[in-house]
């Protein structure tokens, strides 16, 4: 995967934490993740279609979803707070967005959030796109963005609603 | 004064609220998708309208070339993730008067509320 598309997702996740939830970010070195293990508690995850196939899942333990999910939405919040999924959804959202803005002439859609919640559970995706891990450091505590995109393979657009439930 | 705040997630028109109520408009309501927000608009007949793009049912830019079809004096602000230029200029025909992406500042969302209303007040008169 070209580095400028790592970097554009690394750019927008410091964008969103820092402008929405004020909180600083710097980043550990980008790791490729070749098996499925478990990835987190917490996973935020948008699909792209278009001119990229792919997607960028945000893996956060509950402790650092809850910080984190608080910060942006300015109330205090848990894994059971009826809004949790729908901030780390909207979070994964404005990373998608940020990132795709600076795909220069790719015509990228993405897809509505989904959110997984469950201690330690997978997030199973396509073996074809190469995916990169990177971790984001904050105040908050350290949570992971794993993007995994082809650039140039056609798809169509797969929306989906946020969902909320425990991973088995 | 009355908003309507058309986003499914409620995170963000809880953000907006708490903006909009900071700036003095209290008269707020609220839609989680476009076919929710085109009733609401017909019921509360707001003075503006916060619209999101990417919304399960009904999508934000179909919902203001809706109510641009009846009305081109409402004062409509797109707020979404959709930064290109493309997709600014797709709002722009459609009738938006203006455009924030997101993430925002509070203080950038206020500027751009106001800015709107600014603009949209000589098409009211």
């Amino acid at each position: 995967m070209d580095v400028r598309y790592i970097n554009a997702f690394v750019k927008s996740v410091g964008n969103a934490l820092g402008t929405m939830c004020r909180l600083p970010v710097t980043f550990g070195k980008p790791e490729l993740k070749s098996g499925d293990e478990p990835s987190g508690d917490v996973s935020g995850i948008i699909g792209f279609s278009g001119d990229a196939a792919g997607s960028v899942i945000l893996h956060f333990s509950f402790d650092v979803a809850a910080k984190i999910a608080s910060q942006f939405a300015g109330v205090e919040m848990t894994e059971t707070h009826p809004d949790f999924a729908d901030a780390i959804g909207e979070l994964a959202n404005m990373i998608a967005g940020g990132a795709k803005s600076q795909f220069e002439g790719l015509r990228i859609d993405i897809s509505l959030p989904s959110v997984v919640i469950g201690p330690k559970h997978n997030v199973s995706r396509s073996k074809d796109a190469p995916r990169i891990v990177v971790p984001c450091r904050t105040d908050a505590g350290t949570f992971h963005a794993e993007i995994g995109m082809l650039i140039g393979k056609r798809s169509e657009p797969a929306n989906k609603k946020v969902t909320v439930g425990a991973a088995t | 004064m009355k908003i309507l705040l058309v986003d499914d997630s409620r995170t963000i028109r809880n953000i907006q609220k708490n903006v909009l109520k900071q700036l003095g408009y209290n008269e707020i309501v609220e839609a989680e998708d476009g076919l929710q927000a085109l009733k609401v608009f017909a019921e509360q007949k707001p003075d503006l309208l916060l619209v999101d793009w990417n919304m399960p049912n009904m999508d934000g830019i179909t919902l203001i070339r809706k109510i641009r079809e009846n009305d081109k004096s409402v004062a409509i602000m797109m707020c979404t993730t959709e930064a290109e230029k493309s997709r600014v200029l797709e709002a722009i025909k459609a009738g938006v008067n203006n455009y924030i992406v997101k993430p925002f500042t509070v203080e950038s969302l206020g500027e751009k509320i106001n800015q709107t209303l600014a603009k949209a007040a000589p098409a009211k008169a």
